[in-house]
């Protein structure tokens, strides 16, 4: 499908995006007040063709509000949106034909019906022209390795054979954009990895623009080359992962499993946080290089076992909130 | 631009078919209670038409209409009922589409959201419904002393009391975009209108004909195509073009209810996450 864009050459773009909702509460039995919630204020970003962009905030922070007003859901209050050239909410059954839309937690599949029936449902619905319909569902049937359950009524599939047949269904028009909501929410470690390996296929070969939503760090870390973080409704964080943990300050942790107990270790360029009986914890810059602590510390303790966390990313968005 | 219109308008009927065809193909994953709910609506639809023929034991005439001539109104408007009910009449669980997120779903379909909320569980047993009101119907018409125009008055009341009960399912479902729980209401309008016009409205007072005339216009899905196909007069005086008036009645009825949707659909607040 040939992509279309807006006037400045983005896929998507936001410009002082704004939505507030209204919420009637109580005051006594028979009277209540209207409040004005603010959903979404003052967003800005835009993004381009073949990126894979990470869009995370804590729960309320307005991820799944934008998300809503980005494929035509929501109506914005106010501000200006244009995604793959269209005004989503009024020219909505134009900009489906353009988007993929995967919720991790619901399905989009006929619960008594086999995947096979679905998914021909589904071109019938786009009018995806049956050659391409059939060339896609092979490739994708074969990536996602679900072929013997073509045949299966999806109420019997588990968790995770329905996350990939919710994806086959929303990738069997070619859409150029593919948003994610918690794709791999409650899946196990093998399911995550052959997921991340089938999106990362995906832009590679297809230039698919991928947005996703997500609490699991790895997904990011395996996935987005960008992440926004939003939170009270705005972004406050928009560049590469990397940053992300610059401008968090984040911290990786050395867990020091001596072989005695000790006093607090101190070595140069780590900071001990916590000694409980023979085990330390040592913090040091996400971005300085683990080797020269691990060094130091072997070479003047005696230590029985090592090993380094990963800055948790709600800690790194965490602190980015509170500055 | 006609084309492209009536192209668009194909395209969708088409949709509609498809989505429609896999519910059934859906149903009939268990057979015996698609056949089962099918005979049960054939039944229950009956016993309803029953229940006036057995009053008719006690009495000759309602409000000045016999028994034959009621059946003409039963059919007519249990026929625009049912036929609106298997259209559009998941139109009325639109609460529960917005609490589960199905609706948010379908916003995401190219294809026009109405469309997809109607033929959402498309129910094809409730065929059965048509079929009863078509045999009371088809009875009626035999006593009819016919002639061309009455042909064409009956068919456009057909026709327009479908369009009628679709219009006023979509109508007051909408309601439901603004307090999810409100799809009693139609129910009022679309089974408890339905009730109101099994009677010939001779048997109301004036002022509840009024209202059925000009605020919830139920008269013309029956009540005033039939005074002229069974030669009657108006026992309230009220015009006689009135008698002519059920497509106009129809189609402004549709346009304002497709209004209320569209505000519906903009309003549209959807739910937490």
């Amino acid at each position: 499908m040939t992509s279309t864009s807006s006037a400045d050459g983005s896929l998507i773009q936001v410009r002082d995006l704004h939505r507030t909702f209204t919420v009637r509460r109580k005051t006594s039995r028979f009277r209540g007040v209207r409040d004005e919630v603010v959903a979404v204020h003052d967003l800005t970003f835009s993004v381009e063709v073949g990126e894979m962009v990470g869009y995370i905030g804590p729960n309320g922070a307005g991820k799944s509000t934008t998300i809503k007003m980005l494929t035509g859901i929501l109506v914005p209050t106010d501000g200006s949106l244009s995604v793959a050239g269209l005004d989503p909410s009024r020219q909505r059954t134009e900009l489906a034909r353009h988007l993929g839309v995967v919720f991790g937690q619901r399905t989009t599949l006929w619960w008594d019906l086999p995947l096979r029936d679905s998914f021909a449902v589904l071109q019938k619905i786009y009018r995806t022209s049956p050659e391409r319909h059939r060339a896609n569902l092979a490739e994708y049937v074969e990536l996602l390795d679900l072929g013997d359950l073509l045949d299966t009524p999806v109420r019997q599939l588990s968790l995770g054979q329905r996350m990939r047949g919710d994806i086959v269904a929303a990738l069997l028009h070619d859409p150029e954009i593919l948003f994610l909501d918690e794709p791999t929410i409650g899946l196990d470690v093998i399911s995550k990895g052959r997921l991340r390996e089938f999106l990362r296929t995906l832009n590679a070969e297809r230039r698919t623009t991928l947005m996703l939503t997500t609490h699991d760090l790895q997904d990011i870390e395996a996935l987005c080359d960008r992440v926004i973080v939003i939170d009270h409704g705005t972004a406050v964080f928009d560049g590469p992962l990397a940053d992300l943990h610059t401008q968090g300050g984040s911290t990786r942790t050395l867990v020091v499993d001596l072989v005695d107990e000790a006093p607090a270790i101190s070595v140069p360029g780590a900071v001990t946080r916590r000694v409980e009986g023979p085990r330390q914890w040592l913090s040091f810059p996400a971005d300085a290089s683990a080797a020269p602590i691990v060094a130091a510390v072997a070479a003047a303790y005696d230590v029985a076992d090592l090993s380094i966390q990963e800055p948790d990313i709600e800690d790194v968005i965490r602190e980015i909130y509170q500055r | 631009m006609a084309e492209t219109l009536a192209g668009a308008a194909a395209a969708n009927v088409r949709a509609y078919r498809d989505i429609g065809l896999m519910w059934t193909r859906a149903a009939m994953a268990y057979p015996a209670s698609f056949w089962m709910m099918a005979f049960s609506g054939f039944v229950v639809g009956g016993l309803d038409f029953v229940g006036i023929w057995i009053m008719f034991h006690t009495v000759d005439s309602l409000g000045e209409w016999n028994l034959r001539e009621i059946a003409f109104l039963y059919g007519a408007s249990g026929f625009g009922l049912a036929f609106a009910d298997m259209l559009v009449g998941r139109v009325e669980r639109l609460g529960d589409l917005i609490r589960t997120g199905r609706l948010d779903a379908m916003f995401l379909k190219p294809l026009p959201l109405l469309l997809q909320v109607c033929a959402d569980e498309f129910a094809l047993r409730r065929l059965s419904r048509i079929l009863q009101s078509v045999v009371v119907l088809g009875v009626a018409c035999t006593f009819v002393a016919w002639s061309p125009v009455k042909v064409l008055v009956t068919l456009s009341m057909i026709a327009s009391s479908s369009v009628i009960y679709l219009a006023i399912f979509v109508a007051f479902a909408c309601i439901q975009f603004w307090t999810i729980d409100a799809n009693e209401v139609a129910n009022a309008f679309t089974y408890g209108g339905n009730a109101v016009t099994q009677y010939p409205l001779s048997i109301y007072p004036r002022e509840v004909v009024t209202g059925l005339t000009l605020v919830v216009p139920l008269a013309f899905v029956n009540w005033y195509p039939a005074l002229y196909v069974i030669g009657k007069p108006d026992p309230y005086g009220f015009p006689d073009w009135l008698r002519f008036a059920s497509p106009l009645a129809a189609v402004v009825l549709m346009a304002l209810a497709l209004l209320v949707w569209r505000t519906g659909v903009r309003h549209y607040t959807s739910t937490g996450s």
